[in-house]
């Protein structure tokens, strides 16, 4: 073979460098619990962080917005925004509380039986949120904030009439005990959210599935060309996401021993803001659920903490949005200094 | 060199869009090791007949030969599984993914954790990235970098590159130069001469008369959706190549 094409080797950041980028999040959360514990050391003589109750009230605190967080970020990745979250988890919500006590009192069948299909009742529910979605943004082409933000619409008409405009409460001890029940001190839903965790990282990071959500978020021709079906990768994804909501609304459910239409509504900008914190770009093409585990937890300390040092509770929504904006900014600017071409 | 059976054989293939008589009756021939360059101004037709032998879309007339076989392709995928690669000018690539990944793209080798668990194999797309690039004397030290990192030509050498894993018989380059630099220019039309060096039939096609007169075997020339004309690089000018492209 006889070729002159001799490419000098690309300009790249130093990959310690790469690594502290994808860690910034954690470095973040860490800094941020630092803070909490100097000041409610110094203010009130106490430890924030040593404290068994607190970091069981975190943990607790950041499953639903993380629930909701873990499908937006293959969303997200695949540069698309699932806006219809919220409500899908209000909707799956009331349909699991009205299935248990339907299961229940209708069917007689015993507490547990009832819980699980319950769950599963609800979870299924949010099956169509996703699938219309899913079918509005691949075949349809409607860009994903309109044709979400219509089925955020539809799924919050949809939980409230269901519902009757009140919240469904429940009588099920299986199913409280999955909200708010304990297994060697670890709560249930921290167990049932470690465990989604797991399942999403695995599906992001090691199957097909994951690796196509990159390449579509990074560029649809390429990922077309590549001989990708991106129609049905579209609709697996925001799939992925509505059966996470419903996940989360049937865990709602478990928590406050009630189905509430309204049980995700501030949740929704909170997943955002969990996987943007987490490192992932809004325009698609990157992003990880450990980063979207830490932007979780990040907003969770954040609301928590301020609590816990006696701030007023509106300070909270300040915090989280200069968070936000901040993450936002450091990403862009990291991009510029170690992501741009080389131009020769 | 033009000795051996056809990769590709043209037979006076024919396409219309509606009115639009786009192709009309168009021949021509890829031997192995082969570079044919397809000469033209826009809406020629030299979209249009890769487009038909790409599996984009399909002719209405004539026949297409992939190594003596009739071939009408539904759709990239169908023409990629027969060998045919097509690399166009902006490329397709994931720019957030690394050379391997993007080699693989779409088919991702897989291994066992533990033997239960299936993950993707990255220490072989990394392998073959590696082997693969070396082929094209192009030497990358990381591995894991996503591919916006490098330049347009390296860029180029990648796609090139994934034409090669996969043992392309038929390589269609769209406009490689086109978006590059002068240096980078000369190492796509190196590497190029190293695809025909490997015995790959090419399909170059560029607006860059002189891209082509340094890399072509034969020239193609077509005007509104016709051949009007075939040369050999060292039987013609630069002249007579504008000439039947623009029928002056």
């Amino acid at each position: 073979m006889t070729i002159a094409a001799t490419s000098p080797p690309a300009r790249l950041a130093h990959p310690i460098l790469l690594w502290i980028a994808q860690l910034r999040a954690w470095a973040f959360l860490v800094v941020l619990v630092a803070f909490f514990e100097i000041w409610a050391r110094a203010a009130e003589g106490v430890s924030f962080l040593f404290n068994v109750y607190n970091i069981q009230s975190i943990l607790v605190f950041a499953t639903a917005p993380l629930l909701l967080a873990l499908g937006q970020t293959f969303v997200i990745i695949s540069s698309g925004i699932d806006l219809s979250l919220g409500f899908v988890m209000g909707l799956s919500s009331v349909i699991a509380a009205h299935a248990s006590n339907y299961f229940t009192a209708e069917l007689g069948l015993p507490p547990f039986v009832a819980m699980v299909a319950a769950i599963l009742s609800g979870t299924a529910v949010a099956i169509f949120p996703g699938f219309v979605n899913g079918l509005l943004v691949s075949r349809l082409q409607i860009p994903p904030f309109i044709g979400t933000l219509g089925m955020y619409g539809v799924a919050r008409g949809a939980a409230y009439l269901f519902a009757g405009g009140m919240t469904v409460a429940i009588d099920n001890d299986w199913y409280s005990a999955i909200g708010n029940g304990r297994v060697y001190g670890v709560p249930v839903l921290v167990i049932i959210t470690g465990v989604a965790c797991l399942v999403l990282h695995y599906m992001l990071s090691q199957t097909r599935f994951g690796q196509h959500t990159y390449a579509l978020g990074a560029s649809k021709p390429a990922a077309n060309r590549a001989g990708i079906d991106i129609k049905r990768l579209t609709l697996q994804i925001y799939l992925l996401s509505a059966i996470m909501a419903g996940v989360a609304g049937a865990m709602y459910t478990g928590r406050f021993t009630a189905g509430a239409p309204q049980a995700g509504e501030p949740l929704l900008l909170d997943s955002i803001a969990a996987v943007v914190i987490g490192g992932a770009s809004l325009f698609g093409g990157s992003g990880t659920i450990w980063g979207t585990i830490a932007g979780a937890l990040v907003i969770a300390v954040i609301q928590y903490g301020l609590v816990f040092i006696n701030v007023e509770p509106f300070w909270q929504f300040i915090a989280v949005g200069v968070v936000i904006i901040i993450s936002v900014f450091v990403d862009q600017t990291q991009r510029r200094l170690m992501g741009g071409r080389q131009v020769e | 060199m033009s000795d051996a059976e056809p990769i590709l054989s043209i037979r006076n293939v024919s396409k219309s869009f509606g009115a639009v008589q786009a192709l009309n009756a168009v021949s021509f021939d890829v031997h192995p090791g082969e570079v044919v360059a397809l000469a033209g101004d826009n809406g020629a037709g030299k979209s249009t007949i890769i487009k038909a032998i790409s599996g984009v879309f399909r002719h209405d007339a004539g026949e297409i030969l992939l190594g003596g076989k009739a071939i009408d392709f539904a759709t990239p995928q169908e023409a990629r599984e027969n060998g045919i690669e097509t690399i166009y000018q902006d490329l397709a690539l994931a720019d957030n993914l690394s050379i391997g990944e993007n080699i693989f793209l779409g088919r991702e080798p897989k291994r066992m954790l533990f033997g239960v668990l299936p993950i993707l194999d990255r220490a072989k797309m990394a392998g073959a990235a590696k082997e693969t690039m070396a082929r094209l004397d192009f030497h990358v030290t990381r591995l894991d970098a996503p591919v916006a990192a490098f330049s347009g030509g390296q860029r180029q050498a990648i796609a090139i590159g994934r034409a090669i894993y996969w043992n392309a018989r038929l390589v269609i380059m769209d406009e490689p130069t086109a978006a590059l630099g002068v240096p980078e220019q000369r190492r796509v039309l190196a590497l190029v001469k190293s695809l025909r060096a490997q015995g790959k039939g090419i399909i170059f096609i560029s607006h860059n008369l002189r891209d082509i007169f340094e890399v072509a075997d034969e020239i193609v020339v077509f005007r509104h959706g016709e051949n009007s004309g075939k040369r050999k690089p060292s039987e013609t000018s630069h002249d007579e190549i504008v000439k039947l492209m623009v029928g002056a």
